[in-house]
């Protein structure tokens, strides 16, 4: 008989710890349950990140090599240096155009040295070798005008379709459809490979030379792209970091809370949701059309980034000032410190963390940002180095990812492996990025 | 006379801060009914009161820490020696280096313990060379009865410390600067009793030089170290006078009930 007084409480009810009761059951059942969604929203989201990188990878990787030929080659000097002074100045006149039999020549005598047989043509033994070369020969010439009449040993660059040959990128069956290449001189190709005239070696040019035009992707580099984007990121850091800090230690600290204030704060928010296509027609229209600044130049470029930057990187540092502790702005003041005393001495050296947290993760953000971009010329096709800063901000330049999106809109199928590269190094540039932020954050943490 | 009651020799020198129909309201919340109180010179004085009654709301209006909270308004008129420290003259950077203050939660900026006292004499220029500063910082230590503890590692951070030790950093910085009043807002209520024990004694030891207010939850302590004590409750100061005679012998029944435990 249960003995509950009025308003007492229950009997407690008597079951046995040892076996679990069917609510008990149904918990764990729950639990479990939910713990294998997480593990696979998780196993998802790794399963992606392989692919993509896998795929990426797979096909980028390629475009650190590049395949070369190499063979004698006598520099006739009645060609090259008319004058016969080894002047470079007066040998400047010595267009490429002229350089071109020369390299054919040479190419074709090789091959008949080798003592191979073939039925092919002058012309397309020398279209085996990149349309790039007498250039490259040319350069090689002029910076050393000693070499003139002598044959010297030289490594040239092979075609994008010769290349594609030893990526496996182009075969017997596409050879056969294929304009550029027939063949006979991919079996050519194998020869000469076989007697290592034709060697695939690592490629500096595709990180340092500059963009090359559609019918040559073997000589096509990211150097340009690179510098832009360099440049880019050194305005966007002089401008954003100091706007944006300012910004948010005045909001955060200094300014009083009144609608003017609520109306700015919302506006922030809002202004990091803004598509960032509509920051690029912001800059093409502001910066370009009313306040005349060049095209295709990394200074807009920054600048449009900049105003794209700003709002992360003034939401960071806001929150990082708040999670300063209040206690620690007590302390100041109660010692007899000034407002800014207090911010600058104590509150910001602890928020700084967080601060260069979330300026890095901006700048990283900014770094891939195409679509502004794309509106304010840096699509732009640019062979020529931008100077020096600062004068060099003003120069033409392209950017890393600008580049990944117009080598994607080329038809020669040796882009895609040089846009893969390019994500490559972009992505590269990325993780150093991200890690200087995590090294940052601990090192400054473990100060404190 | 009951023995909670520490006879001591009541310095009734002259008035430091003087207060006078002080009120204070958070938005709406009347916060602070017309108090007024004389706090004088090199005497502790103790707030006691049930939570919320006021007594550090009070307390932070003596160096005007209350201007930091936007929605605190302050009204009626404090004077420290005489002059009126809301007057619009007055810069609380000047007010509050010469009212310092120390807080319930020991609060030591993130920086060395050196540093960290260091502080003070350093952004008021009071010291003009390397030793100067030195000096001070040892004096501040010895006066907070830290100096023994930590004058073999001053470098180190002073979050390091044990919350005693950490709010004994607090008290030396805050008499680094040579304060005329110091706020103590239950300087305790995180300590524990040994290092209670400490801090009170240290209270005593300041007394022969700043006047000291002090905001406490326990009796036993404003009873130890106070010599007056006010008695706040509901925003109103509902008595004050000599320690031991509020302890003793109370005019005001909500007195008598606060300290026999019946309210609270």
């Amino acid at each position: 008989m249960s003995v509950t007084t009025e308003g007492g409480a229950p009997e407690p009810r008597r079951t046995s710890l040892l076996e679990l009761d069917a609510r008990t059951r149904r918990r764990n059942r729950s639990e479990a349950r939910f713990r294998a969604y997480g593990l696979a929203a998780v196993t998802v989201a790794v399963m992606a990140l392989v692919l993509l990188l896998v795929s990426i990878l797979s096909n980028g990787l390629s475009s650190f090599r590049q395949t070369f030929v190499s063979f004698p080659i006598t520099l006739d000097a009645d060609v090259l240096d008319p004058s016969g002074n080894r002047n470079p100045e007066e040998m400047q006149s010595v267009l490429t155009f002229s350089y071109g039999p020369l390299v054919q020549q040479a190419f074709v005598d090789h091959v008949a040295a080798l003592g191979i047989e073939t039925d092919l043509p002058a012309s397309a033994l020398g279209d085996m070798i990149s349309d790039q070369a007498p250039a490259q020969l040319r350069a090689a010439v002029l910076s050393n005008p000693a070499m003139v009449g002598e044959t010297i040993d030289l490594q040239l660059l092979a075609n994008g379709r010769v290349d594609g040959v030893f990526k496996g990128r182009v075969t017997m069956e596409s050879a056969e459809r294929d304009a550029l290449i027939s063949p006979e001189q991919l079996i050519l190709a194998e020869q000469l490979r076989a007697e290592g005239s034709i060697i695939t070696r690592f490629n500096w040019d595709f990180i340092t030379a500059p963009d090359a035009s559609g019918q040559r992707p073997e000589a096509a580099g990211l150097g340009v792209a690179i510098m832009g984007s360099f440049y880019m990121m050194l305005v966007v850091l002089a401008f954003a970091l100091p706007i944006g800090v300012a910004a948010s230690i005045y909001l955060e600290e200094f300014a009083p809370k009144n609608r003017l204030t609520d109306l700015i704060e919302v506006n922030i928010s809002n202004l990091a949701a803004v598509p960032s296509i509509v920051f690029g027609i912001l800059g093409l229209a502001i910066f370009i059309n009313f306040a005349g600044l060049p095209q295709s130049a990394p200074i807009v470029g920054g600048l449009v980034l900049t105003l794209m930057t700003l709002p992360t990187i003034i939401i960071a540092t806001r929150a990082s000032l708040r999670a300063v502790p209040p206690s620690i702005r007590e302390a100041a003041l109660g010692i007899g410190a000034s407002k800014m005393q207090s911010v600058f001495h104590h509150v910001l050296p602890l928020a700084a963390p967080g601060i260069l947290t979330g300026t890095i993760i901006g700048l990283a953000q900014a770094l891939g940002e195409t679509a502004p971009l794309l509106l304010i010329g840096m699509v732009a096709f640019v062979r020529e180095y931008p100077a020096a800063p600062l004068d060099g901000l003003f120069d033409p330049a392209s950017a890393l990812p600008v580049q990944v999106y117009s080598w994607t809109q080329r038809s020669d199928p040796a882009f895609v492996e040089r846009a893969s590269g390019a994500i490559i190094v972009l992505l590269v540039f990325l993780i150093f990025m991200n890690a200087m932020a995590v090294l940052l954050r601990r090192r400054f943490e473990r100060r404190w | 006379m009951n023995d909670m009651s520490v006879s001591r020799d009541v310095d009734t020198g002259e008035i430091k801060m003087r207060a006078r129909g002080v009120e204070v309201f958070y938005g709406d919340t009347h916060a602070i009914k017309s108090v007024d109180v004389d706090i004088e010179d090199k005497t502790v004085t103790a707030f006691i009161g049930p939570s919320g009654c006021g007594k550090s709301t009070f307390l932070r209006c003596l160096n005007r820490m209350n201007d930091t909270i936007d929605v605190a308004r302050v009204k009626g008129e404090i004077t420290l020696d005489g002059e009126d420290i809301y007057d619009p003259k007055v810069d609380p950077v000047q007010l509050r280096a010469k009212v310092g203050m120390v807080f319930q939660k020991p609060n030591p900026f993130p920086k060395s313990i050196y540093d960290n006292v260091a502080y003070g004499p350093r952004i008021h220029g009071l010291s003009t060379s390397k030793g100067e500063l030195d000096e001070i910082v040892e004096k501040s230590l010895r006066r907070a009865a830290l100096w023994d503890e930590a004058k073999d590692r001053l470098q180190e951070p002073g979050t390091g410390l044990s919350g005693g030790q950490q709010q004994r950093l607090c008290i030396a910085r805050a008499v680094a600067t040579n304060p005329e009043v110091l706020l103590m807002d239950e300087p305790c209520s995180a300590l524990d009793p040994i290092a209670t024990a400490q801090v009170e004694e240290l209270i005593d030891e300041l007394r022969t030089r700043y006047s000291v207010v002090i905001v406490t939850h326990s009796m036993q302590q404003a009873a130890r170290v106070s010599q007056k004590t006010a008695f706040f409750h509901l925003g109103e100061l509902v008595e004050y006078g000599e320690t031991g005679k509020i302890f003793t012998n109370p005019d005001d029944s909500r007195t008598e009930s606060y300290i026999t435990g019946r309210i609270g």
